[in-house]
């Protein structure tokens, strides 16, 4: 009943699926979405930390530092972003995004 | 024995079962509570897999800064969140379809997958023993570690230029127009006959 490799990529992959099916289910709230969107990085950093402790790599481990710091600014961009187009529209749905008719 | 793998199937239990309620919960608010239950406890799934130092910055950067964030925003946004909530049940067949096919796929590369045995000649950085796990991010990749700081210096300065607002109707302080002042600007001096008081043309002059 030893705990490898493979546990671990399993959570990470149940995760990854999780936040793939959050932004499915959840297509009108963008909040969700974006919560969604850490759930995924949070389960790349579970995949990259498994490798490095089962290889006896660091360097794993530097470039989970670096999904963290990602994910925490696009989460301070994205919701800035969110705030000014409230102030600008009055609505968060995500099929009220059509001013440059894209 | 027994209790790191007892430690790992709760850690990743309860992990999974909330990123599930993140999901499907019906307020925000709960959603965002159930996120940081599931960022504590891969917190606990990162001890058990010995990166203590990303354990904590996880705890630190995810409950202590982006919950707050988002907690923030959902409370300020006066948003009919049930709205935003129709089509839930509509995307939810093709949705599970896509995600099972996807997660089948997933599992099956981990479970049938051999790491390759000449991949151990080829690590760049072991894990110290004695010392912290913050070694090899102070030495070699220190430029990495800069970098982070300079995304994270970015995102502080888009997200104050982007959220900052000047209201024209606020009265501000200005310093150089009150040290500008001189009793010849602010003030004149009258002459008023007396029994007579003023005119109603200086007192249109005055008010000027």
């Amino acid at each position: 009943m030893t705990i490898g490799l493979g546990h671990y990529l399993a959570v990470g992959a149940i995760l990854f699926t999780l936040g793939i099916l959050g932004i499915f289910l959840n297509r009108k709230n963008i909040i969700v979405i974006l919560m969604s969107i850490e759930l995924i990085l949070l389960s790349v950093n579970v995949n990259l930390v498994a490798f490095s402790t089962f290889l006896g790599d660091i360097v794993g481990q530097v470039f989970a530092l670096l999904v963290l710091t990602v994910a925490a600014a696009e989460a301070a961009i994205g919701l800035a972003v969110l705030v000014v187009y409230f102030r600008n529209r009055g609505s968060i749905a995500v099929e009220d995004v059509n001013l440059m008719k894209g | 024995m027994i209790l790191p793998a007892l430690f790992f199937y709760l850690f990743a239990g309860v992990c999974v079962a909330s990123a599930v309620m993140v999901i499907v919960s019906r307020n925000p608010v709960h959603s965002v509570l159930f996120l940081i239950l599931a960022f504590v406890n891969a917190a606990g799934l990162f001890v058990l897999m010995g990166a203590e130092f990303l354990a904590m910055i996880l705890i630190v950067v995810y409950v202590g800064a982006v919950a707050t964030l988002f907690l923030f925003v959902i409370m300020m946004l006066d948003v009919d969140f049930t709205e935003l909530r129709s089509g839930f049940l509509e995307y939810l067949p093709i949705g599970l379809v896509i995600g099972g096919i996807f997660l089948f796929e997933l599992l099956l590369t981990v479970g049938f997958w051999i790491i390759n045995p000449g991949v151990a000649k080829s690590i760049t950085a072991a894990i110290p023993t004695n010392v912290s796990n913050t070694e090899a991010l102070y030495t070699r990749y220190i430029h990495y570690f800069q970098l982070a700081g300079m995304v994270l210096l970015v995102a502080m300065i888009g997200a104050i230029v982007l959220t900052l607002r000047h209201k024209a109707n606020v009265k501000r302080q200005d310093i150089n127009v009150q040290n500008a002042r001189t009793p010849e600007l602010a003030m004149t001096v009258r002459k008023v006959a007396s029994g007579q008081g003023l005119q109603d043309a200086d007192a249109a002059e005055w008010v000027r």
